[in-house]
């Protein structure tokens, strides 16, 4: 019985894999690669049905030996998941035309990227935490560098993929040294013999803290861990580094979350005085460094930088609630993000990057919809009311407020007064400048889907805040 | 809550004139906007029935935000108070919006027009119907920036444009008052909501701040804060110069500022606001002469200007200052019972007036709003004439009309009044009499006597269509029937029915004088009215040579009120000069030149520089970002070991 209900616990996962495994043989059969994307598209959306059902029939608890839990929590998670996911293949169709990038393994990868992802949320055991971790990271290295023809693309590739196993190095000698002090790898039985063996206060504890804090802070792109990020983010195609500023990093604060709140629980005051600073440095390198980039891809990855330090203040705050609030801003920043990113592929097209700041020079007058939609992105971004942004910032600013930060909130609330002027300048370029000469847009049905969605969710959470509070708050509190 | 579409439909309209009027709907706007703000009017009357058959509606349609005790709602309150301010708004609105199909025919912003006008008039429904003064805040703001748009309509006339800066900019200062105000009632009560903080007003009332080494009391503080928002909102002194330059805007806007949408919005919020007002006899003593002296102040004025629109922007000016002057006395009822005849006949005066420009402009006049350019339009015209005499019948108080009415109980509260009431009477009646004179000066100088333009001019004109006059006619008739809601109980028992209706949320007014006290009055404001009258008939119609002749005998006086006793030129010589000078010297060549520019200039190629020393590490080898990870983790923990 037990096997049975492991599987039906782990079926989306499973699902998903198998839903990559047919995308790699369809490949060799079709030969229109839009049909790819729908097939794709359509076992994304069995598995999330199935994982609906599955919550809606009321499954729940741990499986595969307490190595895997099917909980509020992941499933907030892996709804940020599917959507990136969706989101990213509804955005790349046009985008894999044009750069010559074979479909089949592209999607099979981005789909074997968020399976680890969603192991990584659900995981409640040190080493299915790294077997997710690595299926997510792997996968991304690879689609980091599937432009093989482009230098850029491959140095991404490349460096990311040495930094990420630097990283991960970081990651293996916390859980080495966490299993030399407790015996075990599953993350209830560590809190509980760090609590009954009162090893809370010794050194080597602090230590693998200090461990899991680095390995995680790298793939959030904590400053100072940050450094591969922009240069993985512009060299990457623009689909993945929409996916990859969206999932990965989200896939990141559910495993920094889940640790640091199952296992180090007792240690919360020492883990928000180390990344209250880190926060501060993250928001502040994210948000000065991006005042000076021209080119846009790059802007919005020290953007998103800058993001990852506002969603960490709710875990520096190290109450329930913050992290809610953190839980919130993912899912926010995911949307306005994948929106924002969708306009910058779209100005993609055959022999010319449109990447530049100087691209988007009077692009209202030919193209007054996609003008309108980056508005409303670059006013969620910077946090302008009744856009998402603004709520996601909101919360996390009155819960940091409600707890006592109050000088991280007006540092962050400066930074993010500084933020405006380089999302704002995308807009005075499209709006006030004269367009230099033809711009065409590489429009095409799939992306205009997921621009929809993107700017009506943008709209609806700006307007109607609570329903997505509400079931982050839910999701955490189960 | 069917209700809360009384606000919706204008805002619809709105949007679908600016997002589809270039392309599609064009000069068929008024087919989307004139329905929606029917459509709300209609809903408005179903609201005063409801209200009148005894329900009050407080609901928070929808929480925005929530936290802790402060709260972000739309939420509507419907009482007496409000349903008034309903009927006004929407009925005015609706006739103005009829009156702009043929007014505003073929101009090339027509559908922004429109779209403007219906924010307009949203905003200022979301104004009278909040439950909150954070949604009152939001629609007070919102009205300010359609005055702005549509005051500057023509922003391609520099005037208007400039004129449209200054009511933004003028009301920003009140707004700023107001603000705080707001914030200040946040603080003191942890609540901005109407029924939390009118309730536990009487607890604060003994409360004092201490301001500046002084103990002032907080309903005081509060009460002159939401005060200063009022004085810029509705034109009062010394904040009233947007108003009379208020009129570079299409003639339409002008009816609905100085009716409807925006100047009465101060007077509303004090109504409002009474549970506050009462207990603070500094606040009240404030409003009151602000109030009384405005009054006197604009009408003054008003006797010498040429500008037919300009006469009745100042007239407004004086109107309001009775209305301050009424809820400074503690009469609310009776200053928002002056407020609703008032914006049927001022509506009535700005829309006919707008008539004789239109008629005018169309004859090829080019100075179009001087009146003493015009003359002898009564044949011509005979519509706009007799709408015309019919405000101001209403306007200068005779009795029978509405403003008489209306005018007279702020007088007889004033009179009552004790303190500075007398005096404040005083100032009144003697502005009553302006008012009268002015008028029938207006009345004489544009359509009596002979056509002072050229005869090839008045050839051409001609009476304004019908959807002009229909609105004008049915404006008239509330010109002269709106008052019979409120007739004083001398003449008739039960006939202030208005005072009795709003009672629940204004109270009714202190004190009673004798028959003999209220007679007296009313024998004033009538002789008042019939000596303005006579003055302006004998100097503009039996002894034309006079106007000159006192012109030139009291030469320094007739200038000093024909420039409007030189306040904007005060204002520009003391404040908005220096200001740019101020901001030329050290904004623009210290701040901008060195501090902006550096920062601006320096930050980034600082960080480019920065970033270029980067780049040399980083030339291809990742062994640095590797390193610069290691040296982070290294220093977090000697933090650690260090903290420890």
């Amino acid at each position: 019985m037990s096997h049975l209900r492991s599987m039906i616990l782990i079926s989306p996962e499973l699902l998903l894999v198998l839903t990559a495994l047919s995308l790699l043989l369809l490949d060799f059969l079709v030969r229109r690669k839009g049909t790819l994307a729908v097939a794709g598209a359509a076992g994304i959306f069995i598995s999330a049905y199935v994982n609906y059902r599955l919550i809606k029939v009321g499954m729940t608890g741990g499986t595969i030996q307490g190595m895997f839990a099917f909980d509020g929590y992941a499933n907030f998670f892996k709804l940020i998941f599917y959507t990136t996911l969706l989101l990213t293949i509804l955005l790349s169709v046009k985008y894999l035309a044009i750069e010559k990038i074979s479909a089949g393994e592209y999607y099979s990868l981005l789909i074997f990227s968020t399976v680890g992802m969603m192991i990584m949320a659900a995981a409640t055991d040190l080493l299915m935490l790294y077997l997710g971790l690595e299926l997510m990271a792997l996968s991304t290295y690879i689609l980091a560098g599937i432009v093989r023809g482009d230098r850029r693309s491959n140095e991404a590739a490349l460096k990311y993929f040495f930094l990420g196993a630097f990283s991960s190095a970081f990651l293996l000698y916390g859980i080495t040294l966490v299993y030399g002090l407790t015996g075990s790898t599953n993350l209830r039985e560590i809190a509980s013999a760090l609590h009954s063996l009162k090893l809370a206060e010794s050194p080597i504890t602090m230590l693998s803290l200090i461990f899991f804090i680095t390995a995680f802070g790298f793939k959030i792109a904590l400053a100072p861990f940050h450094m591969w990020a922009p240069d993985v983010y512009e060299g990457a195609p623009t689909p993945v580094t929409a996916f990859m500023s969206a999932g990965p990093k989200a896939a990141g604060f559910a495993v920094m979350g889940r640790v640091l709140f199952d296992v180090f629980g007792g240690l919360q005051m020492q883990w928000s005085i180390i990344l209250e600073p880190l926060a501060i440095l993250t928001i502040a390198v994210g948000s000065i460094i991006a005042l000076s980039q021209t080119n846009i891809k790059r802007m919005l990855a020290y953007s998103s930088i800058a993001h990852a330090g506002y969603a960490l203040i709710g875990i520096v705050i190290g109450t329930p609630e913050g992290f809610v609030s953190t839980m919130n801003y993912l899912m926010i920043y995911m949307i306005m993000n994948m929106g924002a990113f969708g306009v910058v592929i779209m100005l993609k097209r055959e022999g010319f990057s449109g990447e530049n700041l100087e691209d988007y020079a009077g692009l209202a007058k030919r193209h007054p919809v996609a003008s309108a939609l980056m508005l409303v992105f670059m006013f969620s971004l910077t946090g302008i009311p009744p856009t998402a942004g603004f709520i996601g910032k909101f919360y996390i600013f009155m819960e940091a407020v409600y707890a006592g930060h109050i000088y991280l909130v007006i540092i962050a609330a400066l930074f993010s007064a500084v933020s405006a002027f380089f999302y704002l300048r995308v807009v005075m370029y499209m709006y006030m400048k004269e367009p230099a000469g033809d711009i065409s847009l590489s429009t095409s049905k799939t992306a205009g889907i997921a621009l929809a969605f993107a700017v009506i969710m943008v709209l609806v959470i700006g307007v109607f805040p609570s329903l997505l509070l509400n079931f982050a708050r839910n999701s955490f509190f189960g | 809550m069917k209700y809360a579409l009384i606000p919706l439909l204008p805002l619809i309209a709105f949007m679908i004139n600016i997002l589809f009027g270039r392309r599609y709907i064009k000069d068929k706007a008024h087919w989307v906007s004139v329905p929606a703000v029917i459509g709300s009017f209609i809903l408005a009357v179903s609201a005063f029935m409801d209200v009148k058959a005894g329900n009050v509606i407080n609901i928070d349609i929808y929480n925005w935000i929530a936290s802790g005790s402060f709260k972000v709602a739309i939420g509507f309150l419907i009482d007496p108070l409000t349903a008034v301010m309903l009927i006004v708004v929407t009925s005015i609105s609706s006739l103005i919006f009829i009156y702009s199909i043929g007014y505003m025919h073929g101009d090339g912003g027509y559908y922004r027009f429109y779209a403007y006008l219906s924010l307009f008039v949203f905003s200022m429904l979301i104004l009278v119907m909040a439950n909150n003064f954070l949604l009152l805040y939001f629609g007070w703001e919102a009205v300010g920036l359609c005055s702005y748009f549509l005051i500057g309509f023509w922003f391609h006339k520099k005037s208007a444009a400039d004129a449209g800066k200054k009511a933004f900019i003028v009301n920003r200062f009140g707004d700023f008052g107001f603000g705080l105000g707001v914030i200040l009632i946040f603080l003191t009560f942890g609540s901005l909501e109407y029924t939390h903080v009118f309730g536990h007003a009487s607890v604060i009332a003994g409360k004092t701040i201490n301001f500046f080494g002084y103990d002032v009391g907080t309903i005081t503080l509060i009460c002159l804060l939401l005060f200063c928002g009022a004085v810029g909102k509705s034109a009062q002194l010394p904040l009233h110069v947007w108003l009379p330059d208020a009129m570079e805007g299409p003639t339409p806007v002008s009816a609905l500022i100085h009716a409807a949408t925006m100047v009465t919005a101060g007077v509303f919020m004090v109504a409002r606001c009474n549970p506050l007002f009462d207990l603070s006899p500094v606040a009240m003593n404030t409003v009151a002469v602000v109030g009384g002296v405005t009054a006197i102040f604009a009408a003054t004025i008003a006797l010498v200007q040429n500008d037919i629109k300009r006469v009745i922007a100042y007239s407004t000016i004086s109107q309001l200052g009775y209305m301050f002057l009424a809820l400074g006395v503690g009469a609310y009822s009776a200053g928002i019972f002056h407020l609703y005849t008032h914006a049927y006949f001022k509506a009535l005066l700005f829309l006919a007036s707008g008539s004789v420009i239109h008629a005018l402009h169309h004859a090829g006049h080019h100075d179009e709003q001087n009146m003493q350019k015009m003359g002898g339009l009564k044949k011509h015209m005979p519509t706009t004439y007799i709408v015309f005499i019919l405000a101001t019948l209403s306007i200068t108080g005779i009795p029978l009309f509405s403003g008489f009415f209306s005018k007279d109980e702020i007088l007889y509260r004033a009179f009552l009044g004790g303190g500075l009431g007398k005096f404040l009477w005083f100032l009144a009646a003697l502005a009553a009499l302006m008012t009268a004179f002015y008028s029938w000066r207006l009345i004489y100088l544009t359509f009596h006597g002979k056509f002072r333009g050229s005869d090839e001019h008045e050839h051409h004109i001609h009476e304004s269509p019908k959807v002009i006059t229909i609105p004008l006619w049915l404006l008239a008739f509330g010109a002269v029937f709106a008052g019979y809601v409120g007739i004083p109980p001398i003449f008739y028992e039960h006939g202030d029915r208005i005072g009795e209706f709003l009672a629940p949320v204004l109270g009714h007014p202190l004190g009673h004088g004798t028959h003999a006290e209220e007679i007296f009055v009313i024998a004033v404001s009538i002789l008042v009215a019939l000596a303005g009258w006579f003055i302006a008939y004998t100097m503009y119609l039996k002894k034309t040579e006079l106007p000159q002749k006192l012109e030139a005998r009291f030469q320094p006086l007739h200038k000093l009120l024909f420039n409007k006793y030189y306040i904007d030129e005060l204002y520009s010589k003391t404040l908005v000069q220096p200001m740019l000078r101020a901001s030329d010297k050290i904004f623009l060549g210290f701040f901008d030149g060195r501090i902006i520019e550096g920062v601006v200039n320096g930050v980034p190629s600082f960080i480019a520089s920065f970033s270029r020393g980067l780049r040399r590490i980083q030339t291809g080898v990742f062994s640095s970002y590797a390193l610069v990870m290691a040296i982070g983790a290294l220093c977090i923990i000697a933090a650690m070991v260090f903290w420890k």
